[in-house]
């Protein structure tokens, strides 16, 4: 068997700062295989954006990283710079969060979505490169007329497709796309999302997801991993862990979107209070217990480590299978 | 006390550089009372934030009426100020609408200081300022009197926003895009601060959003906005179960976790809208039309304007002409 497209093991990331080693990413297994999407869950400063730039070695200078990023079975993080800047763009690419601000607006949308190519596709004639940049315009779904045009002359969602364009344009195997449709509409989330999806179907390319929105992974996702104060706190196949999660963590966010409809969800909104905790201040035990619904006294004793629970699925909670000692309960709206 | 706002007919318009007129609303109607939780929905561009702007004032509509209480709202500074002290609006994006070199004190008691309320209460400043961060879920309020917004949570700025609009004891809050910039798991609290408000103060609450599910968890009614117009309204459970306007059935079937709807993914984007479509503003989009299913009105939708759908609070009411057609045909 192959080589699993991008696989990280023991990924640790920790920025040095002047208020001393703040830990953003602690320990995180995750492959991503072709032809597959997988999905990173979590709130703001749990570690997800660390984690997406470390696989192409762009994080930080004040960041250590240790553990293994392998791509294609390639150590990223050992590999020459040489190397490196064949993998970047042309192995895998990053659709970067905020494409309002991440074109630069005194260029033309083709301008900049040939650059990668120059650099990476060095033999390209002017006239080649111009049909490429109308082919990639065209698989996300725009006129490639529009080439001509400067940033401030497309809505948010173009802008969206413009990176997704410009992420595809020299044949990755592996996308990251770190909260691509935060701030679109969802109509224009939808088309967007229509986009990825059939990449992944008609090229089988990799994909690893990033967002805060458990809903739109489970539609999209095969695999989701849900990260928490920078671990994994729960793993697995895409519909199982929105439908029925195990762990409090991933129940909240999947209870924190309503279906609509859902009779249950009427005028009962579904937040977790408290904020994630500090990096550098991290909880004893389980760091998610100070604003878990279902704490223990067992939770403190020491760290969850992920536990298996049937094919393909594991949690890191010591709670999951035990009763409620006040009985906690999500649906508790007029029974439906 | 009963406190109802309602715009009629409104439309505002905005000139563009290049010359072409911009109409952001028009003829929309809407209404909210005190006690209800009304959502207004809309993808951007559909004029849905300059309705709201219209109905505290921020905006002046070239034609149609802003009323207040069932009087013409009075555009004097004077009136203005009057209605701000029962109708307050709460900004997207609260690190933006914090002004940085405040402290949380400072922008709570700002509403009290323009509005002159501690002279007319038997409070001190300091304890309508804690009572009003108190009931924006802000606890022990004392702790954070000193902080600046960048030493708050995305979650804290948005009830110090919150606190600051409660402190002049307002009857009616405009809510523009609360949770939008917020993680998830924070935007089940504000959503339930807001029901709280409602049910503890008897506060109306206007939501502009664009997350028809935020819609579901809190709102008692929705208006659809499309292109500067309500084209669907009525109780949510009406709308959002049984949505009779191609436009919000749309809307619905693209929501993640729809799985019991076929997605209906629109083309393109909201016209421009210095161009406004003739006849139905929806029909260049519209699945019905160009599916066929609309054959039999298909002139109408391209030549005949809808009237405007007026502000009603009980029923379900939808601009569209082939759902006209067929109502007309089974009375």
């Amino acid at each position: 068997m192959s080589d699993p497209l991008l696989s990280l093991h023991d990924l640790k990331v920790t920025y040095a700062t002047t208020e001393g080693p703040l830990p953003a990413v602690r320990g995180v297994d995750l492959t991503v295989e072709r032809g597959q999407i997988v999905g990173v869950a979590g709130e703001s400063g749990c570690g997800k954006s660390t984690l997406a730039s470390t696989i192409l070695r762009l994080q930080p200078a004040n960041a250590t990283v240790t553990g293994e990023v392998r791509f294609d079975g390639r150590d990223i993080l050992t590999m020459r710079w040489g190397e490196l800047r064949a993998v970047r763009w042309a192995g895998a690419s990053i659709v970067f969060q905020g494409a309002l601000h991440s074109l630069n607006p005194v260029h033309r949308i083709g301008a900049q979505i040939a650059e990668p190519i120059h650099v990476h596709m060095p033999g390209l004639e002017t006239g080649q490169v111009r049909s490429r940049i109308g082919e990639l315009l065209e698989q996300v779904g725009l006129d490639p007329a529009r080439a001509k045009a400067y940033p401030h002359q497309l809505s948010g969602g173009q802008k969206q497709r413009v990176m997704i364009a410009m992420a595809l344009a020299c044949d990755p195997e592996l996308v990251v796309a770190d909260e691509p449709t935060t701030a679109l509409d969802v109509m224009v989330q939808a088309q967007v999302l229509n986009v990825l999806s059939g990449l992944v179907r008609e090229r089988g390319v990799g994909m690893m997801m990033i967002s805060h929105d458990l809903s739109v992974l489970a539609e999209l996702c095969d695999r989701i991993t849900v990260m928490y104060a920078g671990r994994l706190v729960e793993v697995g196949p895409a519909e199982q862990i929105f439908a029925s999660p195990l762990h409090p963590y991933a129940a909240a966010l999947s209870s924190a979107f309503p279906r609509v409809g859902d009779p249950a969800a009427r005028f009962a909104p579904v937040g977790l209070p408290g904020d994630p905790p500090l990096p550098w201040d991290l909880p004893v035990g389980c760091t998610f217990a100070p604003r878990c619904p279902r704490a223990a006294e067992v939770c403190v004793a020491a760290e969850p480590e992920l536990v298996r629970y049937g094919e393909g699925r594991a949690a890191a909670c010591v709670r999951i299978g035990e009763p409620d000692e006040p009985p906690v309960r999500h649906e508790t709206r007029a029974g439906s | 006390m009963s406190a109802e706002l309602s715009a009629q007919g409104v439309r505002v318009e905005f000139s563009t550089r290049s010359g072409r007129v911009a109409r952001a609303l028009d003829g929309a109607d809407l209404r909210v009372r005190a006690g209800e939780v009304v959502a207004l929905v809309g993808e951007s561009g559909s004029g849905k934030t300059t309705l709201a702007r219209t109905l505290i004032g921020l905006e002046r509509p070239v034609s149609g009426a802003v009323l207040w209480n069932g009087k013409p709202l009075d555009r004097s500074g004077r009136g203005l100020k009057a209605l701000r002290r029962h109708v307050q609006l709460v900004l997207q994006d609260p690190l933006g609408a914090l002004n940085p070199r405040h402290t949380v004190y400072e922008s709570v008691a700002e509403g009290l200081r323009v509005h002159r309320l501690v002279a007319k209460s038997k409070k001190s400043e300091t304890e309508l300022v804690a009572v009003s961060l108190a009931s924006a879920g802000l606890r022990p309020p004392e702790t954070l009197f000193l902080r600046y917004p960048h030493e708050l949570s995305g979650g804290q700025r948005q009830r110090v926003l919150i606190a600051g609009a409660l402190a002049v004891q307002p009857s009616l809050l405009i809510a523009d895009e609360p949770v939008s910039s917020l993680d998830a798991s924070i935007r089940g609290e504000i959503l339930a601060l807001l029901l709280k408000l409602r049910e503890d103060l008897g506060l109306g609450v206007l939501v502009v959003t664009h997350d028809l599910g935020l819609a579901w968890n809190i709102a008692d009614r929705i208006a659809v906005m499309y292109l500067g117009r309500v084209v669907e309204s009525g109780p949510t459970e009406k709308v959002l179960t049984a949505p009779q306007h191609p436009y919000t059935q749309a809307l619905l079937s693209v929501i993640p976790e729809m799985e019991r709807l076929e997605p209906i993914v629109l083309r393109g984007e909201i016209p421009d809208p210095t161009r406004i479509p003739h006849g139905c503003r929806f029909h260049p989009r519209c699945q019905w039309l160009a599916s066929g299913a609309a054959d039999e009105v298909a002139d109408a939708c391209r030549g005949t304007a809808l009237p405007v759908l007026p502000a009603d609070p009980e029923g379900h009411r939808c601009a569209c002409h082939l759902v006209a057609a067929q109502e007309g045909a089974m009375t």
